[in-house]
């Protein structure tokens, strides 16, 4: 039996055991790599998130929700920041992970290709978009990679609060002026598919899921996930007094879930591609952003640079 | 003097107000995540001061409006801030030269307010900004010895920031009917009372940026009365539009 063997074995044997692997630990190279892909993307997905919401910060309608979206928004950021330093112990520089973010090679939450609209898409997204993070997010606070479960376990609690505040401004809405609950209609149509979307392909065809089920990166399947997602979110709907945009949309006795209609699969799949309405803005942005700062952080390298010799100069002075 | 103390909490609340706004536009377009984390934290306690304080002026004034109802329904010619913290977001350096010359202001004018024991609703949200703006001076100043003493380009560059925003510092001082009554009254000195220390502080900081102060004495004013640049009645439309759109509507 060869080494790699062995440790392969024992790996496997730890991660069925329930334990975390952690950063020092030894690791296959696809598991690895897999990590990295997922918790990027997963990071990238929180600050490219940054963009549609904070789309209506400036115009939030009242102080109070203004406040509370510009905390959300920074809350997002503060997840982006945890979880590439939980990508970082894999042994791959932030650099590296906004550069392929920003030349395309790394992936980011197709949900965010969508516009924000009107001030109703901000409720929409806390409600359903967050909704849809935390189904897919609180199995990975138990995912068997000990630096992102733990990551996971700080953004989870966060995001709670960003659903409430969702759902309240849904609330707020649809309790309103009949143009604002109208606005608050349009926001669901407009937003409702798209977030089953975020769960990925249908099993069948769903690339990774099998050894990563066995790895403990995943813990339920998509559809698993998604149809969660609508047996809890349909009822809160119907407390909003909106109409789900699906015809096929139906409680089955017999299953104890909501049946619902098949999903747009090839529009997925555009949004994916890169052909989604807000793709190549949202990839601006965030490259002009990280350009304009190029003199600042250097700026900032060399005075700290400085700052290290001036210190050491002092100290073998003394 | 109970109509200028309302119209005093005014120029306190609006300053506060319009630079978190300016502030919050920031958000997506940091430098760094972390800075665009730090941004966000400042605007966040900005607007927390700016709903203390509007709520407070609104009850003064007894006429029933709220922090809403004086965010969002007052022109441009009614709002009360300083110049300088209307004026666009520039580059970084622009945004933290600005910043640092409005901090060490505002820590000034705070540690007088939360000294005082006239006004002791006002005393009490200025106890809480203090403690605020004395992190967003520690941050902004450090920022300006970074940008000052860092690359040959950031140097330049926000020197020029400096000398961009200097003539809109001087309006920080000036004293008028209304800060005059607030003095009289032993709620906050003259405005010109904290030239000296602000001078000394942000001289010391230029230095350590190895910035040069600017000798320029031209004074862009007007803020105070409602006279504003072009740049304010832009922000207050994006800002305004569903209240104005919608009005009587609960957000
Ligand atoms: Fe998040
Ligand atoms: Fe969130």
């Amino acid at each position: 039996m060869t080494q790699e063997m062995d440790l392969n074995q024992r790996f496997e044997a730890y991660i069925a055991s329930d334990q975390k692997i952690e950063a020092k630990d030894w690791m296959p190279d696809a598991y690895r790599k897999t990590l990295i892909r997922q918790i990027s993307q997963h990071a990238h997905s929180e600050i490219i998130g940054m963009q549609p919401e904070g789309n209506w910060i400036t115009r939030a309608p009242s102080l109070k929700r203004k406040s509370i979206l510009l905390a959300k928004v920074q809350d997002e950021a503060g997840h982006g920041l945890y979880l590439y330093s939980a990508a970082e112990t894999l042994g791959i520089s932030r650099d590296e992970m906004l550069n392929a973010l920003h030349t395309g090679k790394s992936k980011y939450s197709s949900i965010f290709n969508y516009p924000t609209l009107a001030w109703a898409d901000i409720g929409a997204i806390g409600w359903l978009v967050d909704g849809a993070a935390i189904m897919n997010q609180v199995p990975l606070c138990k995912c068997s990679y000990g630096p992102y479960a733990r990551a996971m376990v700080r953004v989870c609690k966060e995001e709670s609060f960003h659903q409430r505040q969702g759902f309240e401004i849904m609330l707020n809405l649809s309790n309103g002026k009949p143009e604002q609950k109208e606005m608050a209609q349009d926001a669901l149509n407009r937003w409702w598919w798209p977030s089953l979307m975020m769960f990925g392909p249908n099993d069948a065809s769903s690339k990774h899921s099998e050894q990563n089920m066995r790895w403990k990166i995943k813990r339920f399947s998509n559809d698993e996930l998604r149809q969660r997602f609508v047996d809890m979110t349909v009822p809160q709907a119907e407390l909003l007094g909106l109409t789900v945009p699906d015809p096929d949309l139906n409680w089955n006795e017999a299953t104890g879930h909501y049946d619902f209609g098949p999903i747009n699969w090839s529009e997925f799949e555009q949004v994916v591609a890169g052909n989604g309405p807000c793709n190549r803005e949202r990839i601006e942005t965030r490259v002009t952003a990280h350009e304009n700062g190029a003199w600042v952080r250097d700026a900032a390298a060399a005075y700290a640079a400085k700052s290290a010799e001036r210190a050491a100069s002092q100290t073998s002075a003394a | 003097m109970a109509d200028q103390e309302h119209e005093w909490i005014l120029r306190l609340g609006d300053d506060a107000l319009v630079l978190a706004q300016r502030l919050s536009e920031w958000c997506s377009h940091g430098p760094a995540l972390e800075e665009d984390i730090a941004l966000s934290n400042i605007a966040l306690d900005l607007l927390g001061q700016a709903r203390a304080l509007l709520t407070l002026a609104g009850q003064r004034e007894g006429l029933g409006r709220d922090e809403d109802a004086l965010a969002y329904f007052r022109t441009d010619r009614e709002f009360r801030n300083a110049l300088l913290v209307e004026l666009p977001n520039g580059d970084f350096g622009d945004t933290i030269v600005r910043q640092m010359l409005f901090d060490q202001f505002a820590v000034l004018r705070y540690e007088a307010l939360a000294s005082q024991t006239v006004d002791l609703e006002l005393a009490a949200i200025a106890a809480k900004a203090l403690k605020e703006v004395r992190y967003h001076a520690a941050h902004s100043a450090q920022w300006v010895v970074r940008l000052g003493d860092g690359t040959e380009e950031s140097h330049r560059r926000v020197q020029e920031s400096l000398n961009m925003l200097w003539p809109y510092t001087a309006e920080l001082f000036e004293d008028d009917a209304v800060s005059k009554a607030c003095n009289e009254a032993g709620v906050l000195p003259l405005n010109a009372s904290f030239t000296a220390r602000w001078t000394e502080q942000v001289r010391a900081i230029l230095e350590e940026a190895t910035l040069t102060c600017p000798e320029s004495t031209a004074l862009l004013t007007g803020g105070r009365s409602g006279r504003h640049t072009e740049h304010l009645s832009y922000m207050l439309a994006e800002m305004q539009v569903l209240q104005r759109t919608y009005p009587g509507a609960e957000w």
